[in-house]
């Protein structure tokens, strides 16, 4: 795993990008503390915007929504929840003494 | 050679007269393809292009231009030519030729004569004394207006709807007001006794001296109008004379011509309203189809589609008219329609009258009381629209008819209308028309879209409630409720929301959701939060946790383009730039690698900036003095300006200065929707000023402000708010008209269909801002000042503060490492966006920060 930046960093319901193993990877706080880490490369906009994205929740499910034209992403799964077909790839995140490391593997 | 020799293969259609028929004949004509085949060309005696007779009255408070079906004066169809100020001579049937008074000689195949109708004036000695005017046309209210300026008193004769009409511009004008009508009571035509009587009580409440059973027997006065003598009464002292006893159709041409014409006058037409000349045809006032000529305006239209029906082989015809009335005169309801006047054998009449409330309501049904015959309301004329169309679709009444007129609270019966019930009697549409166009299939999903679609409620206006009640019933009936909550977090609209955060002084979203929502929000309440707490709080929209709610473009202070990478635009006010910053924009855009290109809004973008250099690009054009164009928000945008009278010959007002102004004032305000403006200096209106949310255009006397324009998928064209202001009030209404906008339009809903979505349309607008019909006014006001001190650049403020840079990066462990995902290739000589094929991986050599 990479450490790639500080908690703060990240802000709350907000994300950053970060570059992971060379990969683009976009890092979100949710509002209940939890880290999630997506790739960073919307598919449909086929840009890597991710992670200037709005956070927020479809249902109960913590998702961001692309800048580009607003397609939602489930942070847990990668899940498109506009298009079944979509998905985009998760990566392990954890923080460990305020410092947030992301596995690409 | 004769005319119809020349003729080529397309042929060629007269119309004669350019009055609300004659318009409505020519749209008719366009729509329905008639210019294909037929060049047409519209000869019209008024200087002005057709416009609303019908409500002429409010001429006097809104301006001609308000009133123009054809503000610009052409049609969008190059094949129909229009021909203003000048009247026809005459026309020879046999060499199918009309003589203008240009002398020009132009032939026909096809003739339309929609002369409308004159006035009359009864010949009473004195009636044309200096002081004796009719009510026609605008220039007659200009007339009018000048004469009162220096009058004390006037009368109207006649006390009919039109004369009534008279008698208020009287009252507006400040002159003590009296009606003179021949019958025992006004209206004649329209209402009974009893409702006349009603009618009057309400008219002298308002100051006016009502005169029943008048005969005038002449006007007094040697050089100008002194009093009217009446028969068996004392003389009035009054200083001028409105002539309103009624209309003659203007058939003069087609009696010279040797048409047929009706025993009480008109072009006596058949049913397709064709003359006695096969190439002839005749709609409108001066047309008499079977031998009875119209003063209505629905009508008019009618035969004007008949006509456009008959010409391209049609069938359609012109089978009598539903006379029924409803109007607001004098601020009272009246409306007549079907058998007012119980005329049908064994009819009987239900009445409810209210003497203290000053209403009256009669129902007249059939002999077994089953079917609605007519009946007249006044008063209170709310139950109209679903009375009207019982008499035309002949249902069943309810067991108790007399509920139909009750006031609410003591009955009230819900009545179903039949499918083939006429809604809009101005247009023809019937409830089944409605309905088709917001099923499946149909398109519409409001009643403001039902009107623009189908016509119905697009020109009196009175069968709107009927509409909107037809749309929610079949919304509900299919289980659409008509959900207007803005998402699954928040149950209400934006107008809701920001009176929520309005009362409780909310300064977060935290707030918010935790007292009125649901969840964490989305991508569609987060920025409507945000544009709110702009409005109610103010303050930098990056600053602390509102940064996160704001849309992608506001997120960045820039416009995100399709490869992750954002355009710059500078604030350029009023589209007025000096050489040595247009130097500095070419400078930051060679250096930085942009793609330029000119705007719409008369300033220019700059494409192609990687997030992280955005920092470095406005360093150097803050430093240069330049600062946000707020392209990127929900906010104002440009106000778009001609170069106006300091260097145009034709310019009357300084137009450019204005719109600095104006852009400067409002620079920065979040609303619903991008807004744009424009000033023009004068009427050839180069700035496109009313295609814009707010456009003003010069005239002699001051600026006349249009609001409600857009280009876009669904171009509209503002319409005039209020004419010949002077400069502090037109900032006065503006700041009136864009708060209450911010303050009530849906998310995402731009100034015309806002317009359009409330009550009473443009008229509410001018209510409240005009004329402070809420009190709103000085609230408003005192909002929009607090907005303009509050301004202070955003750019600025964050190349000040490092906490709002920190977003700037590419990578927070690479912060100035570009992102290789964005890419370029040249085209015409500039950079542009490269197409992405996928997600990129950089190599292992590239060096990657610690975090810190």
């Amino acid at each position: 795993m990479t450490a790639v930046c500080r908690v703060e960093d990240v802000p709350v319901e907000g994300g950053v990008c970060a570059l992971v193993d060379g990969t683009a990877v976009a890092i979100f706080r949710t509002h209940d503390g939890n880290l999630y880490a997506i790739s960073n490369y919307d598919p449909v906009g086929m840009a890597s915007v991710l992670s200037r994205g709005i956070v927020g929740t479809r249902g109960g499910a913590a998702y961001v929504a692309s800048p580009l034209h607003k397609q939602g992403y489930d942070l847990r799964t990668g899940q498109c929840l506009d298009d079944p077909e979509v998905r985009v790839a998760t990566y392990d995140v954890r923080v460990d003494d305020g410092v947030v490391w992301v596995g690409t593997s | 050679m004769s005319p119809h020799l020349r003729r080529t293969l397309r042929r060629t259609l007269v119309v004669v007269g350019h009055g609300m028929v004659a318009h409505r004949f020519v749209q008719a004509a366009v729509e329905r393809g008639l210019t294909e085949t037929h060049d047409v060309v519209v000869i019209g005696e008024e200087a002005r292009a057709a416009y609303d007779r019908v409500a002429l009255t409010s001429f006097f408070e809104v301006g001609a231009d308000a009133l123009s079906l054809l503000p610009s004066g052409v049609y969008d169809d190059p094949r129909v030519r229009l021909l203003l100020g000048h009247a026809v001579e005459g026309f020879d049937l046999e060499a199918r030729t009309v003589l203008v008074d240009t002398g020009e000689v132009i032939a026909y195949d096809e003739l339309v004569l929609a002369t409308g109708a004159a006035p009359f004036v009864p010949p009473v000695p004195g009636h044309d004394l200096p002081g004796c005017f009719v009510y026609r046309t605008v220039e007659d209210l200009e007339a009018i207006r000048d004469a009162a300026a220096t009058a004390r008193s006037g009368a109207v004769i006649g006390g009919g709807l039109l004369g009534l009409e008279a008698a208020n511009a009287l009252r507006g004008l400040g002159l003590e007001t009296h009606v003179v009508e021949m019958a025992p009571r006004l209206m004649a035509v329209q209402v009974d006794e009893a409702g006349g009587a009603t009618l009057a009580r309400h008219v002298e409440g308002l100051g006016l001296h009502v005169h029943t059973g008048a005969r005038t027997e002449r006007v007094l006065g040697t050089d100008a109008v002194t009093g009217l003598a009446l028969a068996d009464a004392e003389p009035l002292e009054v200083d001028l004379v409105v002539f309103s006893a009624g209309i003659r159709p203007r058939d003069q041409l087609a009696r010279a011509a040797g048409l047929e014409v009706a025993e009480r006058g008109g072009v006596l037409v058949d049913a397709q309203c064709r003359s006695s000349d096969a190439h002839v045809w005749a709609i409108g006032e001066c047309a008499a189809p079977a031998g009875r000529m119209y003063g209505l305006v629905a009508p008019g239209y009618a035969m004007a589609e008949v006509v456009v029906d008959a010409l391209l082989g049609g069938a359609g015809t012109f089978e009598g008219a539903d006379l029924s009335t409803k109007l607001k005169l004098l601020g009272v309801d009246v409306a007549s329609f079907g058998d007012a006047f119980a005329t049908t054998d064994g009819a009987l009449e239900l009445v409810f009258a209210d003497a203290v409330a000053g209403v009256y309501k009669k129902l007249v049904v059939s002999d077994d009381g089953r079917r609605l015959l007519g009946g007249i309301l006044v008063g209170d004329a709310s139950a109209y629209g679903v009375l009207r169309p019982m008499v035309a679709s002949g249902i069943d009444l309810p067991a108790n008819p007399e509920e139909l007129i009750l006031p609410q609270g003591r009955g009230g019966a819900e009545i179903a209308l039949p499918d083939e019930a006429q809604v809009c009697s101005c247009n023809d549409v019937s409830k089944a028309d409605i309905v088709a166009a917001v099923s499946d299939g149909g398109g519409c999903d409001s009643a403001s879209c039902v009107t623009r679609c189908t016509r119905a409620g697009a020109t009196c206006g009175s069968c709107k409630p009927v509409v909107k009640k037809i749309v929610e019933d079949h919304f509900a009936s299919i289980g659409r409720t008509v959900d207007r909550s803005l998402c699954e977090h928040f149950a209400l609209t934006r107008q809701e929301l920001f009176d929520v955060v309005a009362v409780h002084q909310y300064t977060s979203f935290d707030q918010i959701v935790a007292a009125h929502g649901t969840g964490r929000g989305c991508d569609v309440c987060k920025p409507v939060v945000a544009s709110v707490l702009a409005s109610t709080v103010g303050g930098h929209v990056l600053e602390g946790a509102t940064a996160v709610l704001q849309d992608t473009n506001d997120a960045y202070l820039a416009n995100i383009q399709r490869n992750g990478s954002y355009s710059v635009v500078p604030r350029i006010p009023g589209g007025e730039i000096t050489p040595e910053k247009l130097i500095v924009i070419g400078e930051v855009a060679r250096d930085f690698g942009l793609y330029t290109k000119i705007t719409g809004g008369q300033r220019i973008d700059l494409f192609g900036a990687r997030m992280e250099e955005l920092p470095a690009i406005w360093r150097r054009l803050v430093d240069a003095g330049f600062e946000s164009g707020h392209a990127y928000g929900k906010s104002l945008r440009t106000v778009k300006s001609c170069v106006g009278s300091t260097w145009c010959r034709y310019g009357v007002q300084d137009s450019v200065q204005l719109a600095i102004d104006l852009e400067l004032r409002y620079r920065g305000l979040r609303s619903p929707h991008k807004l744009k403006g424009g000033v023009s200096g004068c009427a050839r209106e180069c700035a496109e000023a009313r295609g814009k949310d707010f456009g003003v255009i010069a005239t002699e006397k001051g600026w006349n402000l249009y609001v409600g324009g857009n280009g876009g998928a669904n171009p509209a064209h503002a319409r005039l708010l209020a004419g010949d202001l002077d400069t502090e009030t037109l900032v006065r209404y503006l700041d009136r008209f864009l708060m209450y906008y911010v303050r009530t339009a849906d998310r995402l809903q731009r100034t015309a269909p806002w317009v359009d979505s409330l009550e009473g349309g443009l008229d509410r607008v001018r209510e409240v801002v005009v004329d402070d019909a809420l009190g709103l006014g000085a609230e408003l006001e005192a909002a929009m000042a607090t907005h303009v001190a509050a301004y202070a650049d955003e750019w600025k403020a964050t190349l000040d503060d490092p906490e709002k840079l920190r977003r700037f990066v590419s990578f927070v462990n690479a912060p100035d490492l570009p992102d290789p995902h964005i890419t370029f290739r040249s085209e015409r000589d500039q950079a542009v966006p490269a197409d992405s094929d996928g997600p990129v991986l950089l190599g292992a050599a590239i060096p990657v920060g610690r975090p810190r």
